[in-house]
């Protein structure tokens, strides 16, 4: 129990001294992950209208392999990537293996069904007589996407929230890809489990209360924007 | 006035069940045109068609502007834009944006490129005209069932249309709500320019409001005429009938 106390009170020493090695971990992680996120959004949210908006063939199938894909393992995404960028795997020549790049890919690969499965249901929930209503308004058919997209918004805006909570929490496709190079690719998570398997419990509690309290932050964000969103008479 | 109408020989089908059958009518004036009828005679269908929301399977819809060129539709419904700017139809649900009342009633301003400080004065007009001028900046969504049927003329009426088509303004609202419907109503046509045409089979309201009535009945216009020739000398016996209360549908 003291040794855990202990753990506490140097891990908050750290952060209070905004420790060197300790932010440029923090700075990595949400790096990584905001540029995983920022790919994932558009792509993911083009896809998604696209999935609403239009009729094509095997589109059911899609979406269900889309929502199959929002429990993705996380290792076995970094396994296929990691074949796959490997010295003898068909992008191999790109040599991505073990940087930042090929986390950023991995983690985008994890956010992606998230953002275009609930971009699609979010869509979706949007009332038919919204577009109906801009129709008789005078809208143009590009107005009426963009005005049921609006619509949409909040649980868009939930769907991007929620992705970003799963990459940011997420350790085992980029242990993987990442390699776990320390002022190179270490990021929150994976010092997390170096530093427990190392024993070495300050630094590891003390990312695990940043990475807590990044979690506590998304998560009121995503409460705030599904409250938003719903007004009651 | 701005924009006269002519439907010729509309027919639609759902899923092989006839909904119209040759319809036919010029609307040919300013003032209000009264679509009346029993259920499932064929009156929002013939509205939603001449509104150009929906296609008809045959038959057309020519819009004439004061200089009588025709502005008949070329291409299907995604092509006349223009045309479908001077017309606007609201619907009997209104679908409110999730927004405040005055970004609800500059949307149809905005979508045609005017800037939020161009269109302040306008959409204070529509406000003050039903009555919503003091809830602008509250969330469309939660104004009651007879602010959220204001809110939608008042969206309909700022973007100046020629002609309005109203589907069943009033069916769900109390009598209160629908007497404010009524003086609006009442209120823009003194303005004399613009055309009004209503689906109701609400015959008081209808005898209070319309210039002219359309009776429709198994998907056909069966009767029609001035509102004091209609209700007191109906030429048609179903008509008789529906404005006497005899008619069971």
């Amino acid at each position: 129990m003291e040794s855990i106390i202990e753990g506490f009170r140097r891990a908050f020493l750290l952060i209070f001294n905004l420790d060197a090695e300790l932010l440029g971990i923090i700075f990595l992680s949400l790096k990584v992950s905001g540029l995983a996120l920022i790919i994932a959004t558009v792509i993911g949210l083009l896809v998604g209208a696209h999935m609403s908006f239009r009729q094509f063939p095997l589109k059911g199938m899609i979406i269900s392999i889309m929502n199959t894909f929002m429990g993705l393992p996380p290792v076995v995404v970094g396994l296929f990537l990691y074949l796959i960028l490997s010295r003898s795997g068909p992008l191999g020549f790109m040599s991505l293996l073990y940087t930042p790049s090929a986390m950023v890919t991995a983690q985008s690969i994890l956010a992606f069904p998230i953002v275009v499965s609930l971009c699609h249901s979010a869509i979706l929930s949007v009332d038919p007589i919204i577009k109906q209503s801009s129709r008789t308004l005078g809208a143009t058919p590009f107005q009426v996407t963009t005005t049921i997209m609006k619509e949409a918004r909040y649980g868009i805006m939930s769907g991007v929230i929620a992705a970003f909570g799963r990459v940011m929490a997420e350790v085992g496709a980029i242990l993987i890809v990442g390699g776990n190079i320390a002022g190179y690719t270490r990021v929150m998570t994976t010092t997390i489990a170096l530093e427990t398997d190392k024993g070495n419990f300050e630094l590891a509690l003390a990312l695990g209360i940043i990475l807590l309290t990044i979690s506590l932050v998304i998560n009121l964000g995503l409460h705030l924007v599904q409250r938003k969103g719903t007004v009651r008479r | 006035m701005g924009l006269s109408l002519t439907a010729s020989n509309i027919s639609k089908s759902y899923n092989g069940k006839v909904v119209l059958t040759d319809c036919s009518y010029s609307f040919n004036t300013s003032g209000i045109y009264i679509l009346m009828g029993p259920n499932g005679s064929g009156k929002s269908t013939f509205l939603r068609i001449c509104a150009l929301l929906e296609e008809p399977d045959c038959g057309e819809v020519k819009f004439f502007s004061e200089t009588t060129q025709s502005l008949t539709r070329g291409g299907g419904l995604k092509k006349d834009i223009s045309l479908k700017r001077r017309i606007t139809l609201l619907l009997p649900k209104i679908g409110i944006f999730n927004t405040n009342v005055f970004n609800n009633v500059a949307y149809g301003l905005k979508i045609r490129g005017m800037r939020s400080i161009e269109v302040e004065d306008k959409i204070h007009k529509a406000l003050e005209l039903v009555g919503l001028t003091d809830k602008k900046n509250q969330n469309a969504l939660s104004l009651s069932s007879g602010e959220t049927q204001r809110l939608g003329i008042a969206r309909a009426l700022v973007i100046e249309p020629d002609v309005l088509f109203l589907d069943e303004p009033t069916a769900s609202l109390d009598p209160r709500s629908t007497t404010i419907i009524e003086e609006t109503i009442l209120n823009i046509k003194k303005d004399n320019r613009l055309t009004i045409i209503m689906v109701t089979h609400n015959i008081f309201q209808a005898k209070r409001l319309a210039d002219r009535v359309l009776f429709m009945y198994d998907g056909r216009i069966v009767d029609h005429g001035l509102n004091k020739d209609f209700f007191e000398k109906p030429k048609d016996e179903r008509a008789y009938r529906f404005i006497t209360g005899q008619m069971v549908y």
